[in-house]
């Protein structure tokens, strides 16, 4: 299964059209995919926080948004998450590399993996976590699911998920 | 001139556009001034004004107008590298350059001093940047508007602030009006 493509087609079939990304080693390939595809306007942010502003400004107008990032980000993201997507009641897809978890190569990558599900957790975020390629599957109903209940919503998608990390 | 007589001054230029704008004083002034559902004021989230507006701009076709401030700006500084290389044509960044962090107590921003903020916006890549006295705010924003360009307007003027009451507006009820100002 080529996993990047089966997100982008999961993206283009629930009409998500405005993609925002800050990169990941891990997440290169979809970002990549995101790029190519037509039906996706895709606008790379310098940081997190200011790329979902962008999303909080692409849903008002009328698109479907979504942000891809690192899990070491999601610190500098809080203040946004909530006082603008949440409180503002805004849908929002996270499809976040979870770095520091399993096959992970680079220590200090942990230190902000042991806070991440805690963080989300404080945030009262739904979270999934992606460990296994076959996990990709939920990712559809994911997605609906955000865009029903109108809240920011986070997928982690560790090491394994993506089939490890380069020669590691 | 301090940011409540610009803002009164070019309220009629400014309702019939949408409005994007900045936390704290800003949008308790406007707000006040003139209250419209094609405004959306922002009750949070400092720096993001002119990231919501690009991404807005970007969504659909109609004009926005970004207020906001300097030291917004230099919050977000990352936001002027990406308006540079996502043009919208239908998007303008007014900011409000008084020099100090109005809504905290004036404290002064790096902008009073050193810093200029066209000059940094021009060497990040963007095309239109006017930097214009306080007075001369409504002639430039019309014409930067009629011209159907992308343009970044620093408006130079003084710090201060007019007492205004907070904003009390359901957040929920500030964006669904803007929503549904925006699809009219």
């Amino acid at each position: 299964m080529d996993i990047d493509k089966r997100i982008c087609d999961d993206l283009v079939a629930n009409d998500i059209s405005f993609v925002t990304t800050v990169p990941c080693k891990q997440l290169a390939g979809v970002i990549d995919e995101v790029e190519k595809r037509p039906e996706i306007f895709h606008i790379p942010s310098n940081k997190e926080d200011e790329g979902m502003g962008l999303c909080a400004g692409a849903w008002m107008g009328g698109k479907r948004p979504m942000i891809i990032m690192q899990n070491t980000a999601l610190g500098v993201t809080l203040n946004t998450l909530a006082t603008l997507t949440q409180f503002y009641r805004m849908p929002l897809p996270m499809l976040i590399s979870y770095r520091g978890e399993l096959r992970e190569p680079v220590a200090c990558q942990v230190e902000m993996a042991v806070h991440t599900k805690a963080l989300l957790a404080q945030m009262h975020i739904p979270t999934y976590h992606f460990h296994w390629q076959k996990d990709v599957e939920e990712f559809d109903n994911i997605l609906k699911y955000t865009f029903m209940c109108n809240k920011p919503v986070a997928i982690l998608t560790d090491a394994n998920f993506w089939g490890g990390y380069g020669d590691q | 001139m301090i940011r409540s007589e610009i803002l009164k001054e070019i309220a009629p230029i400014l309702r019939d556009q949408l409005v994007v704008c900045n936390i704290g004083i800003p949008s308790q002034e406007l707000h006040a001034i003139d209250d419209q559902p094609t405004n959306f004021y922002m009750l949070g989230t400092m720096g993001l004004a002119s990231s919501i507006g690009l991404g807005l701009a970007l969504a659909q076709p109609k004009t926005v107008i970004v207020i906001d401030g300097d030291g917004s700006i230099l919050t977000n500084m990352g936001t002027l590298p990406t308006i540079a290389n996502n043009v919208a044509d239908n998007y303008i960044l007014m900011i409000i350059d008084n020099g100090s962090y109005g809504s905290t107590g004036d404290q002064p921003t790096y902008t009073g001093k050193k810093t200029s903020l066209a000059k940094v916006a021009e060497a990040c890549g963007c095309e239109n940047v006017i930097e214009c006295k306080d007075v001369d705010t409504g002639e430039v924003l019309q014409k930067a508007i009629d011209s159907k360009k992308m343009h970044i307007i620093v408006v130079k003027c003084d710090s201060g602030n007019a007492k205004m009451p907070v904003i009390t507006m359901d957040p929920v009820v500030i964006k669904h009006r803007f929503m549904e100002a925006v699809k009219a």
